[in-house]
């Protein structure tokens, strides 16, 4: 199954589309299988697994640090993606990488091909905008990894119309101006650039940035075709509060009872 | 340039989507700027009134002797006001910024120079300022932090990372991608995304282009070498960028060795990294084999970062700038002999220019001409020249 058609499977059903943020090796690599196989058990879409960098400029500081953690577990992408592979016959849903550039041009040409070994069937590159996409984009598409395109408020119509066309997996809608970490308060009105997304494209729209309870979680899934939750996910997992992980995925599904 | 916004494959536009619509804005204030002679009237006037431009392109005759080589030109880029080249960046984006209705600025700094320069432009046009430095370098140039406290600027100690200037750069992104709708970022080095590698050299050729017009008058003809130190690479290019076409004057940018390239404790990204993406552009970076960004080394604060432009990365690339390096400990004999046979305390930064014309200019005939780049004056590295040449205990 696609990516685009995991989470468009989730939405046929009635259901709003439920993707974590998990940072690899954070907390050492060894515990990425346990962490990937305990949030499909509780029932996510999807899981978007970051791969961490020296210089993460679209992260706030909860991802930066926990990318810290792991570069200092030896983490990189080369020993992430050997790990997913290892366990990649046990898990049934899509893994999506986010991860910078530079270290994808590090890898090398086989990257599109090795991460689709490991179970990765989507890619966010959040230094990449959709008009560099050709250094990386080809490779991927013969792979069959999606190359998903964020698109932010500052956007224009006719901007947001190329990138939605262009998009791949689904349309990351970023809900706020900034970078990646928990928010109190979002934007009016983003219920209709919600709208405008779902207009400009028939992929999934999935809101990320910013969101981190259960409220939010609702309230953007309500917008939407379901959310990504980041920083939230990541520090409950390093303080292993799963409690806190099962109301947000809670509140998701909830949304999708009819 | 073979498309918009690269130099050969360098440069681009490697940023978040958010920052995507504000850099096609600034492209397009940034050419209605250039076209526009009100504009250019206007930095013209602060140039030439505030500045003090045009700086003294002047015949070093005692370093000449001392060396026993090719004639030696200083390019003063020292006596600007502020003290070193940023100005003229800064001043420019200053303006621009006020153009485009910005009333705030962020900017990243490295030896503190470049934050000055901003936080002077900003209180001379009445803007609000706020410098990211590196906290590694708040402690190394603190009198340019008090300094531009005293302008008004806010500066923000960085403790991230190496706590450099590249993690000054980080924060200042991060910083205008969450203010963006008021805020405009001034770069201070011929790096980032584009367009700010074109409008850096753009704001800086005038180093260049001031200089050829200096030497045809003193010495009826052109240098036979341009030499300029490189960290991001904005004096090197502003003074480059007018004689890339002069093909009988060789270009010489001269990178920071720190301990020495092969020690791997240095700031040479052309010299000993490879191509990468780091903020924004395509460019020679320092990395390790999984394309993670290593610290750079330095004791010249404005050249401790781990990359350099595009546009550099392009010129060596195609063979019309050659790229040195120079260490530590041959800045510091640079900085101690410009003092002795000049009586000019030069930046750190541009005592690499210096050691390195020291050894070439030696080699070269009496009847050829060299001119250095002074970027900057050295009363910013005090601290550090006492700590490493021992002395003004007493």
């Amino acid at each position: 199954m696609t990516l685009q058609q995991a989470i468009e499977k989730v939405n046929a059903d009635g259901g709003k589309a439920f993707v974590p943020y998990i940072m690899a090796g954070d907390g050492g690599l060894e515990t990425l299988r346990d962490t990937v196989l305990r949030l499909q058990t509780l029932g996510v879409s999807a899981i978007e697994v970051g791969i961490p960098f020296t210089d993460p400029v679209a992260d706030g500081p909860t991802i930066e640090l926990a990318g810290e953690r792991a570069l200092q577990n030896g983490t990189n992408l080369r020993n992430v993606i050997a790990t997913l592979q290892s366990f990649a016959d046990e898990v049934t849903i899509p893994l999506v990488a986010m991860t910078y550039l530079n270290p994808v041009l590090a890898y090398g040409p086989n990257f599109a091909k090795d991460a689709y070994a490991a179970g990765i069937r989507g890619v966010i590159v959040p230094d990449m905008p959709y008009e560099e996409r050709g250094i990386i984009h080809s490779d991927l598409q013969a792979a069959g990894v999606a190359l998903v395109q964020l698109i932010s408020l500052t956007s224009p119509a006719e901007r947001i119309a190329k990138l939605a066309a262009g998009s791949e997996g689904f349309i990351y809608a970023v809900t706020v101006n900034g970078i990646t970490g928990a928010r109190a308060d979002f934007a009016d009105h983003l219920d209709a650039h919600f709208a405008k997304l779902k207009e400009a494209s028939s992929l999934p729209v999935l809101a990320g940035f910013g969101i981190s309870t259960p409220e939010q979680v609702q309230r953007f899934g309500g917008y939407s075709d379901g959310v990504i939750v980041g920083s939230k996910i990541v520090d409950s997992i390093a303080n292993n509060d799963w409690g806190t992980i099962e109301e947000l995925i809670q509140a998701s599904k909830q949304l999708g009872v009819k | 340039m073979t498309q918009a916004g690269r130099f050969g494959a360098y440069g681009g536009q490697f940023v978040p989507e958010t920052l995507m619509t504000p850099l096609i804005e600034l492209e397009k204030a940034y050419e209605e700027a250039k076209a526009d002679p009100a504009f250019q009237k206007e930095l013209d006037y602060y140039l030439k009134q505030y500045v003090g431009r045009e700086t003294p392109l002047y015949f070093a005759e005692r370093l000449t002797e001392k060396i026993g080589g090719a004639k030696i030109y200083l390019k003063r880029e020292d006596l600007n006001h502020t003290g070193a080249h940023k100005i003229n960046n800064a001043l420019g984006q200053a303006l621009l910024a006020i153009r485009m209705g910005k009333k705030r600025i962020v900017a990243e700094t490295g030896a503190g120079q470049h934050g000055v320069a901003t936080a002077t432009a900003c209180a001379l046009l009445d803007l609000e300022c706020i410098v990211y430095m590196g906290a590694e370098d708040v402690k190394r140039q603190s009198l340019n932090v008090f300094r531009m406290e005293l302008l008004g600027a806010k500066v923000v100690g960085v403790d991230k990372g190496s706590a450099t200037l590249k993690d000054a750069v980080n924060e200042a992104l991060r910083h205008w991608v969450t203010n963006v709708e008021d805020t405009h970022y001034i770069l201070g080095s011929a790096l980032g995304p584009h367009p700010f590698p074109t409008i850096v050299r753009d704001f800086q050729r005038v180093i260049g282009d001031e200089t050829r017009a200096q030497i045809l008058e003193q010495e009826n003809r052109l240098p036979d070498t341009v030499v300029a130190c490189v960290g991001g690479g904005s004096n090197a290019i502003g003074m480059f960028y007018p004689f890339v076409e002069d093909s009988n004057v060789g270009l010489i940018g001269v990178e920071a060795a720190g301990s020495g390239v092969e020690t791997g404790k240095h700031a040479a990204a052309i010299t000993g990294g490879q191509k990468g993406v780091l903020h924004g552009a395509y460019m020679y970076l320092l990395q390790d084999e999984n394309g993670f960004v290593q610290e750079a080394h330095s004791i010249s604060a404005g050249l401790d970062y781990p990359a350099t432009g595009p546009e550099h990365s392009y010129l060596a690339d195609i063979g019309r700038a050659q790229y040195v390096a120079v260490t530590d400990a041959e800045a510091l004999e640079g900085v101690k002999l410009l003092c002795a046979t000049e009586g000019i305390l030069p930046a750190l930064e541009s005592s690499h220019a210096i050691a390195y014309v020291s050894k070439l200019a030696a080699t070269m005939d009496k009847e050829q001409i060299v001119v250095i780049c002074l970027s900057g004056r050295g009363d910013k590295d005090v601290h550090t020249l006492i700590d490493a040449l021992g002395g003004g205990k007493q």
